[in-house]
Parts: structure tokens; sequence; C-alpha cells
């Protein structure tokens, strides 16, 4: 292999790497703040690249429809919640009449915003913006119906009731979307030549985007009340209730987030792959493997885990391609094995 | 005398089919210390967990919780910090990985006082512990255990409350350690905020406090202001030992 081709496998493993990365650190933060394994993240890169290629192609988005039926779902479940508890305490009809407006109304605002403008006018930007406000609160709905009232069940219960919003969201998915993928557009045509090295601006960009994020989401924990709560959660979940912070409040956040990094992980792949209903669930499989290396636990060694499956994985792509899943998934049973070894029990403190 | 802020009646907590508070009534009012003794296993840490509304998942509360005559029983937690309650928990339940400012400022995540900024209810709490000031880009898990509690108890008061709750503060600390921690209760009482302590170090708390309940297998058996319960026949041969 000369330098050449070292270069350009190298250029691909990174740029799938961020992707990874990008969904480690939600799978991670998931995990930690609410002890959920978040299997159905990769359905909302499904969710995203194909919202934003139906608003692209002019084409009604049809992830609208599901937002609609869960936020029926998400009122019902508010209400029936409320009725339950008249017996201890009023219906607490702030309450109700908040959660008409984020699951009834807020659904319905957006399709009427989705049905007025032909939104393969808008810029890109624009566009992607209409996708998160679409995938975004379908991540906290999510939570709402199938996770908030188990928040106290082991991780047992909670990964099999993933498991069954995974399966439940593939089919609806292939209900709504049909089995075609789509590709979204380029963001850039851009590209340089470095030597032997072609460099595409595509992955600049998906490097860059992934990077930035990342940052933003470092800030966001070490320098935000928002984000520090979120970490308390995931430290000490007594502690947090004690100061005030909801369970569910931080799972909200958690899904929000969640949401929103897979469906930007959804766009950021669009322009390269075809991109399918049920396409989002191996990509995110790597990302499961990234986020083990930090032990689900760990922001940093979740990112150089996604570095590790992103090389690996493109490596291997040259050298044995058939292979290049069973070797990139095989790397967990040696991480396992070694984040067992490593890990350090760490005492909930006694004082 | 001053208002009563902090009553409960009739207030009860099982687990289950096990009893582990049975209809008791107690009252604290402003600017009061109030303490409830009883050996371990009588139901003191449900009592408070079950005015926070911080039972353990297992754990149902009957009974009314009244915060300035409002009963607040089917209130959320955050809404009962809101108001101007605060526990520190027998356990600390401290953020370990996370520094001793940051510690802090999450306990003014539902403050009661809107007004006041982060820094200034910062500030306040490290006048009353400057060991903090000192520490405060250490880990709170790696301080030792008196600075610990010291922790504990200023995060509670970062949401500025009006009763503060403390869980057996002196557990585990060394008598000089403990001496400050009950200086500092004492010093609160006179900012106004009242303290209701539950404590095994009968001795001290009886001192310290103004008003006393004794809390044995779920009851309320006897009450009285602080310094007649320290002569009672009862609790000098139960909770002070025959050295008094
Ligand atoms: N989550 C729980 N589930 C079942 N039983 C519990 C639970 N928490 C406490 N108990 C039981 O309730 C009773 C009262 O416990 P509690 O912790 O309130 O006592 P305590 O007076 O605080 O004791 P200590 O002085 O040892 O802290 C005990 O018998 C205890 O075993
Ligand atoms: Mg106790």
């Amino acid at each position: 292999m000369d330098f050449g081709i070292f270069a350009v496998l190298a250029q691909d493993g990174v740029t799938n790497a961020a992707v990874y990365a990008l969904l480690a650190m939600a799978l991670v933060l998931v995990f930690s703040v609410t002890r959920i394994i978040f299997l159905p993240q990769g359905e909302f890169i499904g969710f995203g690249a194909l919202t934003l290629a139906a608003l692209q192609g002019g084409q009604f988005p049809r992830l609208l429809w599901l937002l609609i039926g869960v936020g029926v779902l998400c009122f019902a479940v508010d209400l029936l919640a409320a009725l339950r508890q008249r017996r201890y305490k009023p219906l607490p009809r702030r309450q109700l009449l908040w959660s008409a407006g984020e699951n009834l109304f807020y659904p319905l605002l957006l399709w009427a915003l989705a049905q007025s403008f032909d939104w393969s006018a808008v810029p890109m930007l624009g566009q992607i913006l209409f996708t998160l406000a679409v995938t975004v609160p379908l991540g906290v709905m999510l939570y709402r119906v199938a996770f908030q009232p188990l928040a106290e069940a082991s991780v047992l219960v909670l990964l099999i009731v993933a498991v069954g919003v995974h399966f439940a969201l593939i089919g609806l998915g292939l209900f709504i979307f049909g089995p075609e993928g789509s590709t979204t557009q380029a963001f850039t045509d851009w590209s340089a030549e470095f030597g032997a090295l072609l460099m595409s601006g595509q992955s600049l960009v998906v490097i860059a985007v992934a990077a930035g994020l990342i940052a933003a989401l470092y800030l966001f924990f070490e320098r935000t009340l928002f984000g520090k709560a979120l970490r308390a959660t995931a430290v000490n979940r007594r502690g947090a209730q004690l100061v005030g912070i909801g369970t569910a409040q931080a799972g909200r956040m958690a899904f929000a987030l969640a949401a929103a990094l897979g469906s930007l992980a959804g766009i950021l792949i669009g322009p390269l792959n075809t991109v399918g209903y049920d396409s989002g669930f191996i990509v995110a499989l790597k990302g499961f493997v990234a986020a083990i290396v930090g032990g689900l636990a760990s922001y940093p060694l979740a990112a150089a885990g996604a570095l590790l499956v992103g090389l690996l994985e493109s490596y291997a792509s040259f050298w044995a391609s058939a292979y290049k899943e069973v070797i990139v998934f095989t790397l967990i049973i040696p991480l396992l094995a070694w984040r067992s070894l490593a890990s350090v029990h760490t005492d909930e403190e006694g004082a | 005398m001053s208002a009563v802020v902090l009553e409960t009646r009739q207030l009860s907590v099982r687990y289950g089919k096990m009893e582990a508070v049975r209809s008791a009534s107690i009252r604290l009012r402003a600017g009061e210390i109030v303490t409830v003794i009883g050996p371990n296993g009588a139901g003191k840490s449900s009592l408070l967990n079950a005015i926070m509304g911080a039972l353990p998942s297992n754990g149902q509360a009957d009974g009314e919780v009244l915060y300035e005559a409002r009963d607040i029983g089917h209130h959320a937690v955050e809404q009962r910090l809101g108001k101007g309650l605060a526990l520190v928990p027998e356990k600390r339940e401290l953020f370990t990985s996370m520094s001793v400012e940051d510690n802090l400022l999450l306990g003014a995540y539902r403050r009661r006082r809107r007004g006041r900024s982060h820094r200034e209810a910062l500030d306040s709490v490290y006048a009353i512990f400057p060991r903090l000031r000192e520490r405060r880009g250490q880990l709170a898990g790696t301080m030792s255990g008196g600075e610990r509690q010291m922790v504990a108890i200023g995060r509670a008061l970062m949401s500025d409350p009006k009763v503060l709750m403390l869980d057996e503060p002196s557990l585990g600390l060394a008598p000089r350690v403990m001496a400050e921690v009950f200086h500092v209760i004492a010093r609160l009482r006179d900012s106004g905020v009242a303290t209701l302590l539950i404590e095994q170090n009968s001795r001290a708390a009886l001192q310290v406090a103004d008003y006393g309940y004794v809390l044995e297998v779920g009851d309320v058996t006897l009450e009285g202001p602080a310094a007649e319960l320290a002569h009672h026949p009862r609790v000098i041969e139960a909770y002070l030992g025959a050295r008094h």
C-alpha cells in the first residue's frame, strides 16, 4: 500500500469516525443520565436524512405523521396520569395545557409550516433546522411515552423497552417511508489536491461539524448549569433529586440532545450514502462499540473509540472488504474484556 | 412565639406492609432548632424523607405535611425546594466527581429567592465554611469526611431554605469537627433558618436544640423542650447513658 492509498483510507476512516463519535457521545449521555441503552439512536439517523431529503425534494416530510401520532399518545399518557392521581391532588390544569401545547399543537404547527412553504427553495441551514424541529421533540416524546414511567426500573428492563421501541420505530419507518432510501444534496463540491491525496470538501465539512458539536457539548457540560445538572444526575441520582433536578427533566434533556445528535449524524452521512429507514441501525451500532470503549461513561474515551472504529473499518475494507463489519464488531469482545479488567468499582461515597 | 413553619399531622410512612413511621405529628417554628432522637431503625430518616417528598420508590407516605399552613403532601421535591425546604441526607449524596464549587452551585438549581445571584449565595456559604472556599476546585469525592459534611450542608444552604433538615450531621465526624458543625447549626438559627435535626448523638442534639421528640419503632413516645427532655429519666437511661 503506498502513501496515497494510506492517506485516502485515513481520510475515510476519520470522516466516519467523526459520525461515530457523535453517536457515541449521545449513547454515553443517555446511558449515564437515564441508564437506558439507547438502541433507537440509529432510527434518528434515518429520520434526519430522510426528512432533509424530503424537504430538499419538495416533498412533504412524512416523519411529521409519526410526530403527530406520538404526540397524541404522549398527551393521552399525561392525561391518564393526571386522572389517576385525581384522588390525591387536584387536576394540574397548567401542566395539561402545557402538555397539549407541546404534544398536540406544536406538531400541527409544524405540519402547517411544512405545507405552506416551498422548503426546497429554503437555504440548507433552514432545512436542517426544520428537520431538527421535527426530530428533537420526537426524541423527547419517546422518552415520555416509553421510558419516563419506568424511570426506576432496572437497566435490563430499560434495555428490553429500548429494543421494543427500536423494532416499533423500524416497523413504523418502513410504513411511513417505504423501503427506498434517499440521498441529500452535497454540502459543498469543493475539493483540493494535496500531492497524492484528494481532500474532499464533504469530508472536511463532516469532520468540522462533528468537532464543533463535540466542542459545544464540552462547553455545555463544563460551563452551563443545565450541563452540570445532567452530569450531576449521572453521578448521583438521589443527590440530583434532592437539589431539584427532576429525573424526568434530566431524561427529557438527554433524549433531546441524543435525538439532535442522531439526526445530525444522519444529515452528515446523507450526501455520501443512500439512507433508508433502517440504515441507521448498523451505523449506530458502530457508535455503540465506540461508546463501549469509554465504558458508556467517558466522553473522551468514547471519542477515541470512535476514531479506532473508523480507522479499523476503513483499513479493513481495503484488506478484507468482505469482513469489515465482522472485524469491527469482533472488536467488542477484546474491548469488553479489557473494560472489565480496567474498570474500577467506584463506591457510592459513604461520607 | 414565632409562627409554625413546618408541621406534620398523623404522618405515616410505609415500605410495603412494614410501617416505619406511625402517625407522627411534629412542629417546627421559625428560627427554632427541633431535634428528633431515637435508636437505629426508629424511622427518623423515613420521617425526614417523607417531609422532603423524597422517599425511596417503595416508600409511601400518608397524612399531612403542612408548610406555612398549606398542605404540600402532593408536591414534588422540586416544588418543596422552591418553597424553602432543604434536606441534607444521611448519605450526603454528593456529586463526587465534580468540584466542590459545582456541588454548591447545583444546590442553587431550584433556589427560593430568585433575586440573589449564585455568586452571592456562594459567598455566603463560603463565609460560613471558609475551608470550602480554599478547596473549591477540589473534587468533592476527595474531601475528608468533615469537609464533605460541610459541602453537603453548604449545598443545601445554596437553595436559601427556610427549613433545613439535617439527617445525622455528626455521623462519622471527630468530636472537634462535630462541635464545629453544631456551632454552624446554632449560628444558622440566628439568621432565621429553622432546623430539623436528626441525631444519634442525643446529648449534643439536646444541647443545641430548643425542642425535641423521641421516636421509637415508628412512634413518637416523648416530646418536650430540649432542656426538659435532657433531664427526663427515660431519656437519660436510654439515650444519654449513665454518665450524666
Ligand atoms: N427502602 C426501604 N425499604 C424497606 N424498608 C426500609 C427502607 N428504608 C428503611 N426501611 C426500614 O424502615 C425502618 C426505619 O428506617 P429509617 O432509615 O427511617 O430509620 P432511622 O431511624 O433513620 O435509623 P438510623 O438511625 O439507623 O439511620 C427500618 O426498619 C428500615 O429497615
Ligand atoms: Mg437514618
